[in-house]
């Protein structure tokens, strides 16, 4: 019997500018599957309206919860999966980006901005996430990370937010 | 589209022009490279124009503090010119638009240099 849960690989089409849609993937660690998220992003956060700036900052987002998942979380190792999913309900586009790593530890996040941080080279990821999203929402467990990521369709628009770290 | 870069010089400076994606993979490793080989030749007056990079991810943006400290490091200076709004506002959300050298203008860029 197939262990391996069937892969939700639908194409999103004008579709997901209907009501509520969800559309999920199952995807390599990779780089390409950093790419590719992007380009998903990309592609439905236009289809669904959002104006140019919007679509910019959630494919930024899911870009970084992308190299999240597969650097930080699966740490490239082919026998693990990255699932990203992207639904839109009445009031949100979310995105859901699960890996299979060892849980990421939100106590070691450093503050990007605190000065004697400035000049590092890592650790910006998920401060551009909460700069560019609603909402953010990170549970890490044992068996992965959950990230999910919010932009309201209707709301303000959270260009030049500051994160709220 | 991967990031390419072409470099010149401009009175004892060298201008590197910058094109396409600095994000994980090829192209932070462009920039890197780039910037390594340079200094290793002693040149150590550094400007990255950044006209033509439409897209940097916080890889990319990583990639352009480390160019920045190495060069630094190495007893040089490396300065940003010509920045795309989607990279100068990414500069100003995550602070670095305080640590670099922003310049708008070639000429006036390589004449800062000391």
């Amino acid at each position: 019997m197939d262990r391996e849960p069937p892969v939700a690989e639908i194409e999103p089409t004008s579709s997901m500018a209907m009501t509520e849609q969800k559309v999920s993937y199952t995807m390599d660690s990779s780089l390409e599957t950093i790419d590719s998220a992007e380009e998903k992003a990309t592609r439905i956060a236009a289809e669904l309206g959002f104006g140019e700036d919007e679509v910019m900052q959630i494919s930024m987002a899911v870009r970084e919860g992308a190299v999240n998942a597969v650097l930080h979380g699966n740490a490239y190792a082919p026998d693990k999966k990255v699932t990203l999913a992207f639904e839109r309900t009445a009031e949100d586009f979310i995105i859901t980006i699960r890996d299979q790593g060892p849980g990421m530890d939100l106590s070691k996040i450093p503050n990007p901005l605190a000065p004697e941080n400035l000049l590092k080279t890592s650790g910006r990821g998920i401060f551009l996430m909460r700069s560019f999203m609603d909402v953010v929402e990170i549970r890490p467990s044992k068996a992965g990370t959950e990230l999910k990521l919010i932009k309201h369709v209707h709301g303000p628009t959270a260009g030049g937010k500051e994160a709220s770290q | 589209m991967t990031m390419k870069v072409g470099s010149r010089q401009v009175d004892g400076v060298t201008i590197v022009d910058c094109s396409g994606r600095i994000t994980l993979g090829e192209g932070s490793v462009v920039l890197r490279d780039t910037v390594r080989d340079l200094l290793s030749k002693g040149n150590k007056k550094i400007i990255l124009n950044l006209q033509d990079v439409n897209y940097i991810d916080s890889s990319g943006i990583g990639e352009l503090v480390s160019a920045f400290t190495t060069t630094k490091n190495q007893g040089g200076e490396l300065k940003l010119l010509n920045l795309t709004k989607k990279v100068n506002d990414l500069l100003q959300i995550t602070k670095l638009y305080t640590v670099f050298d922003v310049k708008d203008d070639e000429t006036s860029a390589v004449k800062s240099f000391k």
